[in-house]
């Protein structure tokens, strides 16, 4: 192959597709991020609050989004679609169609002028029409690009130029354009990334459910709307009918999933059993009265995720009710209301009336997403999501096209992301030769020394359009401002941001000689990295900038008092310019990166991660404890999907002993970290000392032996008692003679999902279940007991419990309150359990017994989590630095996870997350240098008195004590600058840089100063 | 109306408002987009962390003549710097008793959680606080008269 194209396309701008964008374009790769609606953020941005941790969804996604946006190896193309790709990886050639915006986005400066004075109301398609929007609009709030877009499916111009209009004349920055066209772009690509998600269920089709019938049925993606402080509600959580709260409200779990007979969705969606206990728990919160009636309808409970079951447990405990029964009809009831008709555990049949019925719709492939998909020659299967394999998670069909999210499986967020991360290390591994080849670097002049010089200031005070100036008397600020000590020019603009204003504003501090700048304006959350950039460009450090923010937190918040709100431009002005007289320049801190990686731990997540990074070049030094590689891996059988994995395992471990960058250490463990990221220096109990420049943690999990206690089983006393892995074994040595075995009993949740491990062991009844098909299939003539609490077959694995009952295994739900018992007699086995089903006691005698026991973390993983500073959960596994965003980062920057150590996963999730952790590392390993915090604690040793308070409330390790002065020190490649050890400073010894007391209290004193009589007004 | 009630109804106290950059500046600035509206005695100062905020700079504050003060930072759990607001919030407890001890109305100091997307939120705790320092009246204890 010849030298490949340094750009990728990503298709889908989701949560999945953003991240593989971002994870490209900070690696050296330009990207094509093609999305189909007006802006980016996908599904993800339509949600209210995000489970485990109940964040703001849209929080969370919105820096993202911004960077995104913004970055300068991103190309965006919104109302776009792709309508082929031809060639091969390396080198693709791609079509893309752009749709008409009708709104320059050069010019538009999202005022909402056009949408306030446009006449045509339509269903908002972001609240699924629950509310209206206008013929232009902007698709969220927080929409990237901020930018309105005309809709000419009812725009009353486009439909019969001449009539309305409207929004061209209300436009202050011209940016109407009703004769834009329709563009195409031919992109030429290396890698291709489909991120096109998903489509929640419609559940009109399944008419029992009441759907499109009764007005206070309602989807889960709509009750996502009706709790979002942005919905059509405004978060008072109205139900449909009389926009009363609701008080009483019913889950239905399962509506277009596990359901062969009329949605023929065979699969689990994974995801809805957790939305569906977050919205109850949200909705109670939200509840104005704060006596909301919760119940969840359900057939299995699937918390299988990290956090996820103690979620279920605290849900309970706080008066959710969970009911295990498929609800067959909802009828209507008086009040709008709705009735409910069920069968109770005990089978008789029940009813209960609920004011608002929410249906917890299942994910599904938008044949919109089929359609391409069969035109770009890829793969679906029988559930319409891209095939993958279980060693090959991100692949497609299709030779250097990947995948990634919900389109290869329904999946929650923190999987999309870490698989757009792996396929993001897919298309890298095809590009590396091209990697910084195709992306722009942005220039700067040097930088003037204003240290000698007495401030010069200027004040930008910015109109935006109307938006300021029609509150606040903006000419009066201006004026007010030339008054101000060290101001030596203050000037009014229309747009301060607009491209112009950015350019004069360059010359103005060239001419002037300017050495401070004070813009005022609307928010440094948006605005601040543009300025500050401007500043760059004309040669002065960024640092020395200050914002007043007069839109967002004064013309728009007191728009009935223009006077009071004018002065406290002028108050807010002041507080800037005192501010900004005493901002020093500060460095752009930066590591020299040290281009090798150390991965720890030689199972498949670690094999994976290593060769991942090898493979394009990088040096890698792979540590593990025992005396071959493998790790876990050695013990399993074969994957979900039926691939064996001992082969896959000899391929791996022949191309890591083969590959001349990966150094194994065997029998090694890690005795010392130093250093941060970019440049860490790690000494090994063989005496080796590493220098490498990230570090991956892969250091796996142990399988729970229950030798006592309730959850023994005779394990350990019986010789027909197995572990799953045990049994796995037997396999792989062809130990087990299932011709000659008349019954196996299998005991899931052995040691999960109680009081001393609180969490779900996620692949045990997969693994279980798997198993027991492969007995089943060996000898038919076998009866296969399954006893278990809930089965949680997530996404396709579903189909394998479907298999299982079709072959005639028998699965009998326990719970807590009745344990099995097993008890021996002479040698043989016996087995009694409840089956509820039957309400009877049932006696079984098994010649095998397979505990799916839990996978329990191992104890050494706190020290090694303590050298690399990272940390760890309450249930003993690491902690990711974001549980939803960053699911393979550590909050300590340069360090990574993957594979058990985690959590519990399956062997193709352990090989997504490696390659994600992989993609990650390359972000650092693919620069020279990275950058460390500019704004860093600074510790003045006259007045240290070493009480080491400050070592103790910083979160990062940044201050140490040093050994030989016995003073703080602070590391400014570990410190992120939040303050909290200036605020804990007993002896005003530590402080920030621009950020000092003395500053800060310089812009309080200066809120304090009145403004004089006939000064400004 | 009395003219010591008009007086006092049309006084607008000044209340130095320190946010953390990630979550309740954001939720200042939401309050701004959605336009909500409360009273124009806010002067926001932007901190990177409620744990930067220091017992010393609310004294400060009043002692350079804020009427009152008001901390806001991430809800808990949420601290961008991992814990600085847990930090913020012990702090807070101590001041609080501390203020009363010396003699300074503790209404006059608030704390708050507020998230970047409680825009209404955080309109409905300005017009509170501000509320509360107004029935105060202005604070003079600590203020240097020269």
């Amino acid at each position: 192959m010849s030298t490949p194209k340094g750009s990728v396309l990503v298709v889908g701008g989701g949560i999945a597709g953003v991240q593989a964008a971002l994870d490209l374009a900070d690696s050296g790769f330009y990207v094509h991020l093609v999305e189909k609606s007006a802006a980016i953020g996908g599904s993800m941005s339509q949600l209210d609050k995000t489970f485990p941790t109940n964040d703001c969804s849209a929080c969370i996604l919105s820096p993202k989004l911004v960077e995104c946006g913004r970055h300068l190896n991103i190309n965006l193309l919104t109302l776009s679609e792709v309508l082929s790709i031809d060639g091969e990886p390396g080198s693709f050639k791609v079509k893309v169609r752009q749709n008409p915006r009708y709104v320059d986005v050069d010019k538009c400066i999202a005022c909402g002028n056009c949408a306030e004075k446009c006449p045509k109301k339509v269903p908002n398609e972001f609240d699924l029409g629950l509310g209206t929007r206008k013929a232009i609009y902007l698709r969220y709030p927080q929409a990237v690009p901020l930018k309105y877009a005309i809709d000419p499916e009812h725009c009353i111009y486009l439909k019969k130029p001449g009539r309305c209009g409207f929004c061209e004349k209300e436009c202050p920055a011209g940016a109407i354009n009703f004769k834009d066209t329709p563009r195409e772009h031919d992109i030429e690509v290396g890698s291709v990334i489909l991120a096109l998600g998903f489509k929640p269920f419609d559940p009109s089709r399944l008419d029992f459910t009441g759907y499109g019938q009764f007005k206070n049925v309602v989807t889960s993606m709509e009750f996502e709307r009706l709790l979002s402080p942005s919905g059509p509600c405004l978060g008072h959580m109205e139900r449909p009918s009389d926009h009363q709260e609701p008080r009483k409200i019913a889950w239905l779990q399962c509506v277009g999933s596990r359901d062969i007979n009329k949605a023929c969705h065979g699969y689990c969606s994974s995801v809805c059993c957790m939305y569906a206990i977050k919205q109850a728990v949200i909705a109670r919160e939200h509840s104005e009265s704060g006596d909301v009636d919760a119940t969840i309808f359900f057939m299995d409970m699937r918390t299988h995720g990290k956090g996820f079951e103690a979620y279920y447990d605290r849900a309970r405990e706080e008066g959710i009710n969970f009911h295990r029964a498929r609800v067959h009809t909802v009828l209507p009831a008086g009040n709008d209301n709705l009735k409910l008709r069920f069968t109770g555990e005990d089978g008789k049949l029940r009813e209960d009336e609920f004011e608002l019925v929410v249906l917890s719709v299942g994910l599904e492939t938008d044949p919109q997403v089929m359609r391409l998909a069969h035109q770009l020659g890829i793969h679906l299967d029988s559930d319409s999501f891209a095939e993958t394999t279980c060693f090959q998670p991100v692949e497609t069909s299709r030779k250097g096209i990947f995948v990634c999210g919900a389109l290869a499986e329904p999946k929650d967020i923190p999987q999309s992301v870490m698989e757009a991360s792996a396929a993001a290390l897919e298309a890298e591994r095809i590009l590396y030769p091209a990697r910084w080849t195709e992306t722009r670097k942005k220039e700067f002049p040097p930088e003037r020394d204003v240290h000698a010089e007495p401030p010069r200031i200027g004040v930008f005070v910015c109109s935006c359009g109307i938006n300021i100036a029609s509150v606040v008397d903006v000419q009066a600020v201006t004026d007010y401002a030339w008054t101000l000590p060290g101001v030596v020019l203050a000037q009014n603009n229309l747009f301060t941001c607009s491209q112009d204003t950015i350019n004069q504003m360059a010359d103005i501090i060239k001419k002037e000689n300017l050495n401070r700048v004070v813009v005022a304006s609307c928010t440094p959350r948006t605005h601040e990295p543009l300025f500050q950039e401007t500043l760059r460009e004309a040669g002065i450090n960024k640092f020395l900038f200050e914002m007043a923010n007069i839109r967002d937190q004064d013309s728009w918040v007191h728009q009935n008092d223009p006077e009071a709100a004018t002065i406290k431009a002028m108050d807010l002005v002041r507080m800037a310019v005192a501010k900004v007289r005493g901002d020093d320049p500060l460095p752009y801190n930066s590591v020299t990166v040290t281009k090798s990686a150390l991965v720890i731990g030689a199972g498949v997540a670690g094999m994976t991660a290593a060769l991942s990074l090898a493979d394009q070049g990088f040096p890698v030094t792979l540590v593990e404890r025992k005396d071959r590689l493998g790790g876990h891996g050695r013990k399993f059988f074969r994957t979900w999907q039926g691939q064996e994995i001992q082969p896959y395992l000899e391929e791996l471990v022949d191309m890591v002993e083969s590959n001349e960058k990966i150094d194994v250490c065997l029998g090694s463990t890690i005795q010392e970290v130093s250093g941060s990221v970019g440049q860490f220096k790690t000494r090994l109990s063989n005496g080796k000392e590493i220098e490498h420049g990230v570090a991956i943690v892969a250091v796996g999990a142990e399988s729970y032996k229950p030798r006592e206690g309730r959850w023994n089983f005779l394990y350990g006393k019986n010789p027909a008692v197995h572990t799953l892995l045990e049994l796995d074994q037997k396999f792989i040595k062809g130990e087990i003679d299932a011709k000659n075995l008349n019954q196996a009993v299998f005991i899931h949740c052995v040691g999960s999902r109680v009081p001393e491990r609180p969490y779900c062991s996620r692949v045990c009844c997969t693994h279980a279940i798997d198993q027991a098909i492969h007995l089943k299939e060996t000898n038919p003539e076998m009866d296969i007991f399954m006893l278990y609490r809930d089965i949680r077959t997530y996404g396709k694995r579903e189909h394998l419990y479907q298999k299982a009952r079709a072959l005639g295994i028998i699965f009998i739900r326990y719970d807590l309150d009745n344990i099995p018992r097993v008890t021996e007699e002479n040698g043989r086995l016996r087995i009694e359990v409840k089956d509820p089903i039957i309400d009877a006691d049932v006696t079984l005698h098994p010649d095998l017994l397979v505990l799916a026991s839990a996978v329990r973390p191992r104890d050494d993983v706190g020290e090694l989590s303590k050298l690399f500073k990272c940390a760890m959960s309450s249930d003993g596994f690491l902690l990711e630095a974001h549980m939803k965003l960053r699911p393979v980062d550590f909050a300590t920057d340069g360090v990574y996870l993957a594979g058990l150590c985690h959590y519990p996963k399956p062997v193709e999730e352990t090989i997504a997350q490696a390659k994600a952790a992989a993609s990650r590392a390359g972000l650092v390993l693919s620069r020279d240098a990275v950058p460390a915090e500019s704004i860093t604690a600074v510790v003045n040793l006259q007045k240290c008195t070493g009480c080491s308070v400050c070592t103790k409330v910083c979160a990062y390790h940044a201050v140490n004590m040093d050994p030989n002065t016995g003073k703080a020190a602070v590391d400014t490649g570990l410190c992120k600058g939040c303050g909290a050890c200036v605020a804990g400073c007993r002896s005003d010894a530590i402080t920030l840089k621009n950020l000092g007391n003395e500053q800060i209290m310089a812009a309080v004193e200066a809120a304090m100063d009145d403004i004089q009589a006939g000064q400004g007004l | 109306m009395s003219d010591i009630a008009k007086k006092q109804a049309e006084w607008q106290p000044k209340i130095i408002a320190f946010l953390c950059n990630w979550c309740s500046y954001a939720g200042a600035d939401l309050a701004g987009v959605s336009r909500y509206q409360y009273p124009p005695s806010l002067r926001i100062v932007r901190v990177p962390c409620s744990g930067r905020v220091s017992a010393n700079m609310i004294l400060d504050a009043l002692r350079s003549g804020a009427d009152g003060v008001l901390v806001s930072g991430c809800h808990p759990g949420d601290c961008h710097y991992i814990s600085g607001n847990y930090y913020a919030r012990r702090r807070f407890a101590v001041l609080k008793r501390f203020l009363e001890f010396v003699g300074i109305e503790p209404d006059r100091v608030n704390f708050s959680w507020i998230s970047a997307s409680e825009g209404e939120q955080f309109a409905e705790v300005a017009t509170e606080v501000t509320e509360r320092v107004k029935k105060l009246g202005p604070a003079r204890h600590l203020v240097k008269e020269f």
